[in-house]
């Protein structure tokens, strides 16, 4: 399946989560926040929550800025 | 000397410094760490933005200014509606560094002044969430006072454009919005070097937050502790009480006893 992660295509496996896309991204641990189709996704569901094709996800963190 | 008991409150805390630095636009992150250092700031603005996922050598703003050590301010730069900054705002929290949220909602490219209906519109959203709403807002009276009365711990007024350097362009507006507000007031945008801080803090504004002055400064570090001089400097001429601005001399040696 493919998602759309931070607005590119990403060939994912099946029933991985955003747990699993986020230690496959090096991000386990991180300051980061993670939207799902437009809705929040709290760091306690990251585990639970499973990735479906065509979803939108946007993986976010602080950068410099004024 | 630091003047004892003069602690800046911003939502709750107690701040010794009046100093909100950001941190965009450094050559590097350690440049950053420095020139944060140097400034003495404790309250420090941040972006919100994508992770790059296709580099992932790069490292992170955070590991060189420690959220233990600074109070973090998440920004909405470059949001044009309310919508995007409110969902800006959300993802921020979401992301672990508590309420606090610089809003700013952008109304025109070229300026990057602020669109005020959508701000307000934005605020009052945020604050019914529970948000620590501290606004970038034009030096307009009304605009905060209705900020005010949203629920915003403290208004930011800009004094010039941001990132243009022209200094407190009307103070007047300041001072009307400083005797209005029960809230602090913080220059937010448009300081170029350290005389302009200076001025806003004598003025009696509660603190002054910029970014460019200091990042965009030949030397970064000297700009940051010369910024911290003249807030420090601002702030004990503020509370001393300056002389009234007369038209003529008035003499500072005895007119008596000349020699003759």
């Amino acid at each position: 399946m493919v998602a759309i992660v931070n607005g590119r295509e990403r060939p994912l496996a099946a029933g991985v989560t955003i747990a699993d896309l986020l230690a496959e991204l090096a991000l386990g641990g991180r300051r980061v926040a993670v939207e799902l189709n437009r809705d929040i996704v709290p760091k306690s569901e990251y585990a639970s929550r499973p990735i479906r094709d065509g979803d939108r996800i946007e993986v976010v963190q602080f950068v410099g800025g004024g | 000397m630091r003047v004892r008991n003069d602690p800046f409150v911003l939502a709750g805390r107690e701040y010794g410094s009046r100093l909100i630095v950001g941190t965009g636009k450094y050559k590097d992150f350690e440049e950053t760490r420095r020139a944060i250092e140097a400034s003495g700031a404790e309250i420090v603005t941040v972006a919100l933005r994508r992770v790059n996922i296709t580099d992932r050598s790069q490292e992170n703003l955070l590991d060189y200014v420690d959220p233990k050590q600074y109070t973090i301010l998440p920004n909405t730069a470059g949001c044009y509606t309310a919508e995007e900054a409110v969902r800006t705002a959300r993802l921020a929290r979401e992301a672990g560094v508590g309420t606090l949220v610089k809003l700013e909602v952008i109304g025109d490219p070229k300026t990057l002044f602020p669109d005020v209906p959508a701000t307000l519109e934005a605020a009052r959203v945020l604050v019914k969430e529970g948000f620590s709403v501290l606004p970038y807002i034009t030096d307009d009276p009304i605009a905060c006072k209705r900020l005010e009365e949203i629920g915003c711990p403290a208004v930011m007024p800009l004094a010039a454009p941001i990132g243009s350097g022209l200094g407190i362009r009307n103070p007047y507006n300041l001072q009307i919005i400083l005797e209005q507000s029960q809230v602090p007031v913080i220059v937010d945008a448009g300081v170029g070097t350290a005389s302009d801080a200076a001025v806003a803090l004598e003025l009696g504004c509660d603190a002054v937050l910029m970014n460019t002055a200091i990042a965009g400064a030949k030397d970064p570090i000297l700009m940051a502790e010369a910024m911290r001089q003249a807030v420090e400097a601002g702030r004990k001429a503020f509370l001393a009480g300056r002389i009234p601005k007369k038209l003529y001399a008035t003499a500072s040696s005895p007119t008596e006893q000349m020699i003759e």
